[in-house]
């Protein structure tokens, strides 16, 4: 039995339950009377800003207000009308950033309605029951692909099942569901949470998913389009930005991404090896949910190093807090320098910086920190374009994801424009799905 | 701190919170920690005849009617009166008062419409040494289908006639509790006063279903699948309440006779709402049953508070206030415009005033891009409902329009003068009020 104390990089620095513990439910649900106070306080505004803040346009005042009836099945229908992943939502959503900072009580009292919460509330009610609240239309005999069965993936493959086509769903990794699957936090997607919403979405019929096929590998596009009438590519961001400093190439420095898809993935906690001294260079989501999850698995000292200050970070001040009340250290404006260590990480040179005329640059003057292990959570590119028109360094799209090449949508995290949220990915799943369906269907 | 003590037909009280006749006034037991917590005064939970008490029902006898978190608006109840042996009652009220003197007791009856029945609870009564009675002509059901109860107090000679034997077989004050399940209550506040009555007490409970089990179909509260009109109590009926009180209070037949004030009163502002319009003090249920005997601190330091910030050195001093000012609708000022106005500071942007307006008013609120809301004066006749359904208070307020200023809805200037709905030059029908 190892300790947050052993040196190096080792599994086990917590017995079995505390690790249990750790990685259970960052939020607990809430229960039906919580619920009922927690919906009490919406107000039913006009137009309401939690709408417009949010990339799915849900229509929260009326969800809440048949929480608050007694009615969290049709609470359920009015989210899934517009997010069909409104379970994942509710759970990874930032809703500080979107509908509960719009909330107009955010402005009122700085404490606005548990938007996030109430929502998983009515749509765990809905899955747990295992009803599917929509059927599918009368057959059209179009077939379409999707391919990335991540959040983008999903959302437009159940508006196209439910439309009447058949779709097919190839995905690169063995299991469906994306970043929802491999790219979450533990604590976010408790007791397999991203695998069940998967089969309870394509329960819908009329999905077919096939795994382990990878675009640009088993998958041609050339041959994807040969076949379908429409393709909607949501292939996400597979490929993980390089570290280039002296000694990026030492033992313990690894991918966050990585990481996190090997903790999300294990039956077992306690085999997970992690850094007595873990150093995490990025400052988004990833980058938190890395940090937040060394800090679980038992890691002495952990931090975010993060190269411009906490403004600029992408992971909100929510998640800032989150990491600093885990215990991670936030260090702002410090950017790594080079890695030092006998084979194997032992420290991080960080040069500190500052932004001057707009430009970000060292100042010249460095820390060391120890670090056993160094995770690199600095973005994440784009590993196959199937030969599309790019914008920036990610596939051009126009309208609702129309691509350079006719018939071929494109949506989620691999698409230019939206944030890479899973929000905004099923958002434009959706709207890629209406298009094709239009267009499938005699439109322009 | 203000002098709360207040004395209401010769009848001295510490404060003018009693508690009303009701559950709990049941027993000795309650009434005196109700004393114990600070009430001014009770009135014992209703007695009836000698004899077998009556049997309440054994399942539920309240429902109710909820807010926001399941915040109490209103309760209305099925139970009947005291289902205690008589005498027991007697033998309690009179130890009470023995050792609360300073405290009002006033002791609630309902016998048969019958000379003979007053005739022989009175005397017993009298000997408890409690400061008065109260005549319950208001309970709405259960005893109503015996003859007595609102079966008296809906007619006006019934309840003349009993005051008139209370007053002849009783030596200490009469107050006359009135039931509002009527069209007029100016008419049962008359008929008690020719009656001799000392004061009225109103309003008793509103004849009402709370709501209905959508599965069984029963009314609730359901006794095995069936249920009945209860009566109705609580803030929900508090407008009611004034309204009644307020008629009495301007009535010329009835003018000047003391009233105690009954019917969702929850805070001292409640309290002191009921006084202006007349009440010489008020009781008190609902708010006990719903948060239990210690409210009464909350009434007595807001009370207090108020009538420091006032200058009210005594409840007399504001007792009837607001009389003057209750009218009829004829006498309204048409001449009065107010616009309303929105605090930009203060709005949070629900945009409810909006909605409430556009939809259901006089489309007086215009909504920009940005959600900033603002009133078209050129439309707005000042109804209020943006300000009731604003959840800001002080948000959005009436403002009224200065003399000589244009209307810009009218494109009239403000008149500085009075002029009521007889008067009036856009009325052609106006000699009809006369």
């Amino acid at each position: 039995m190892n300790s947050p104390y052993t040196p190096g990089i080792a599994a086990a620095r917590l017995d079995a339950e505390a690790l249990a513990e750790n990685f259970t439910d960052l939020h607990a649900p809430l229960d039906g009377h919580e619920a009922a106070v927690a919906a009490d306080r919406c107000y039913f505004c006009h137009d309401a800003p939690c709408i417009t803040a949010c990339p799915t346009d849900i229509d929260i005042p009326l969800f809440i207000r048949q929480i608050a009836t007694g009615t969290p099945e049709a609470a359920a229908k009015t989210i899934f009308d517009q997010n069909i992943l409104g379970g994942m939502c509710a759970r990874v959503c930032p809703t500080e950033d979107l509908c509960e900072q719009a909330c107009v009580r955010e402005l009122a009292e700085g404490k606005p309605v548990e938007i996030g919460r109430l929502q998983r509330y009515a749509t765990d009610t809905v899955m747990a029951a295992g009803v599917m609240p929509f059927e599918r239309a009368a057959p059209t005999g179009k077939k379409v692909a999707v391919i990335g069965a991540g959040p983008a993936g999903l959302s437009c493959a159940h508006r196209l099942a439910m439309l009447g086509h058949d779709v097919t769903v190839y995905d690169a990794m063995p299991k469906p569901g994306g970043l929802n699957e491999y790219g979450i936090a533990a604590y976010k997607s408790t007791d397999d949470f991203a695998a069940r919403e998967v089969e309870w979405l394509c329960s819908i019929g009329g999905i077919e998913i096939k795994t382990g096929m990878a675009l640009g590998e088993a998958l041609k596009l050339d041959d994807v389009v040969g076949c379908f009438a429409a393709t909607f590519l949501a292939v996400g961001l597979g490929g993980v930005n390089a570290l280039s400093v002296d000694g990026a190439d030492k033992d313990g420095v690894e991918d966050a991404v990585s990481f996190i898809e090997t903790l999300r993935q294990t039956d077992d906690l306690s085999s997970l090896p992690v850094g007595r001294n873990v150093v995490v260079i990025g400052g988004g989501m990833t980058a938190v949910d890395a940090a937040v999850q060394s800090k679980l698995l038992g890691a002495d000292n952990v931090t975010i190093a993060y190269r411009r200050g906490r403004d600029a970070m992408g992971a909100s001040r929510y998640e800032q807090d989150l990491a600093a009340s885990h215990g991670v250290k936030l260090m702002f404006n410090a950017q790594p320098k080079a890695i030092h260590g006998n084979g194997s990480a032992a420290e991080i040179e960080l040069e500190l910086t500052e932004t001057v005329d707009g430009t970000l640059r060292g100042t010249g003057e460095t820390v060391r920190l120890p670090a056993d292990q160094i995770f690199r959570a600095i973005g994440q590119t784009l590993t196959s374009d199937g030969g599309l028109e790019l914008d920036g360094r990610k596939i051009a799209v126009t309208g609702a994801g129309r691509t350079s090449r006719a018939g071929v949508w494109a949506g989620g995290d691999c698409a230019a424009g939206g944030d890479d949220l899973t929000v905004t990915a099923v958002a434009e799943g959706r709207d890629a799905a209406m298009d094709i369906h239009a267009t499938l269907m005699g439109g322009s | 701190m203000a002098d709360l003590t207040t004395d209401f037909l010769g009848i001295k009280s510490p404060n003018p919170f009693w508690l009303a006749s009701a559950p709990p006034t049941d027993k000795e037991y309650n009434v005196r920690r109700a004393f114990e917590a600070g009430w001014g005064g009770v009135v014992w939970k209703t007695l009836g005849s000698e004899g077998p008490p009556v049997v309440n029902v054994n399942g539920p006898r309240y429902g109710v009617i909820y807010g926001k978190d399941r915040t109490v608006l209103g309760i209305n109840n099925i139970e009947l009166i005291t289902d205690r042996d008589l005498y027991t009652n007697l033998e309690e009220i009179k130890r009470v008062k023995a050792d609360y003197p300073d405290r009002a007791m006033i002791v609630s009856i309902m016998v048969p419409c019958e000379e003979q029945a007053w005739k022989d609870i009175l005397p017993l009564v009298e000997d408890t040494g409690a400061d008065g009675i109260e005549l319950n002509f208001g309970c709405p059901h259960g005893m109503s289908e015996r003859g007595m109860g609102a079966a008296v107090g809906q007619v006006p000679e019934y309840i003349e006639m009993v005051t008139r034997w209370c007053k002849q077989y009783y030596s200490k004050p009469v107050i006359v509790k009135l039931t509002p399940n009527i069209t007029d209550i100016r008419k049962p506040a008359a008929a008690a006063k020719r009656g001799g009555a000392d004061a009225v007490s109103l309003i008793n409970t509103i004849n009402s279903i709370t709501s209905v089990n959508l599965d069984t179909m029963s009314p609730e509260p359901s006794i095995d699948g069936k249920g009945t009109h209860g009566g109705y109590c609580g803030p929900a009926v508090k407008p009611i309440a004034m309204s009644m009180v307020s008629e009495i209070a301007r009535d010329p037949e009835t003018a000047g006779l003391p009233i105690s004030g009954i019917g969702g009163v929850t805070t001292w502002r409640d309290a002191a709402e009921f006084i202006t319009l007349g009440c010489g003090n008020v009781q008190v249920c609902t708010a006990a049953m719903t948060y239990g005997f210690k409210i009464v601190q909350e009434m007595i330091s807001g009370l207090s508070q108020w009538m420091d910030e006032k200058g009210h050195t005594s409840i007399a001093d504001f007792c009837g206030a607001a009389v003057p000012n209750t009218t009829d609708w004829q006498y309204l000022n048409l001449n009065y415009i107010a616009k309303a106005k929105i605090d930009q500071d203060a709005c949070i942007s629900c945009g409810r005033c909006y909605a409430a307006c556009e939809d259901t008013s006089h489309q007086a609120i215009s909504m920009s891009a940005d959600r900033v809301f603002e009133v078209i004066d050129a439309e707005c006749v000042a109804c209020n409902l943006c300000v009731d359904v604003c959840p800001v208070e002080n948000c959005i307020s009436m403002v009224a329009m200065e003399p000589g200023s244009v209307d810009p809805r009218t494109g009239k200037t403000v008149e500085k003068d009075y002029a009521n709905w007889t008067t009036h030059p856009n009325n052609p029908a106006a000699t009809a009020a006369e």
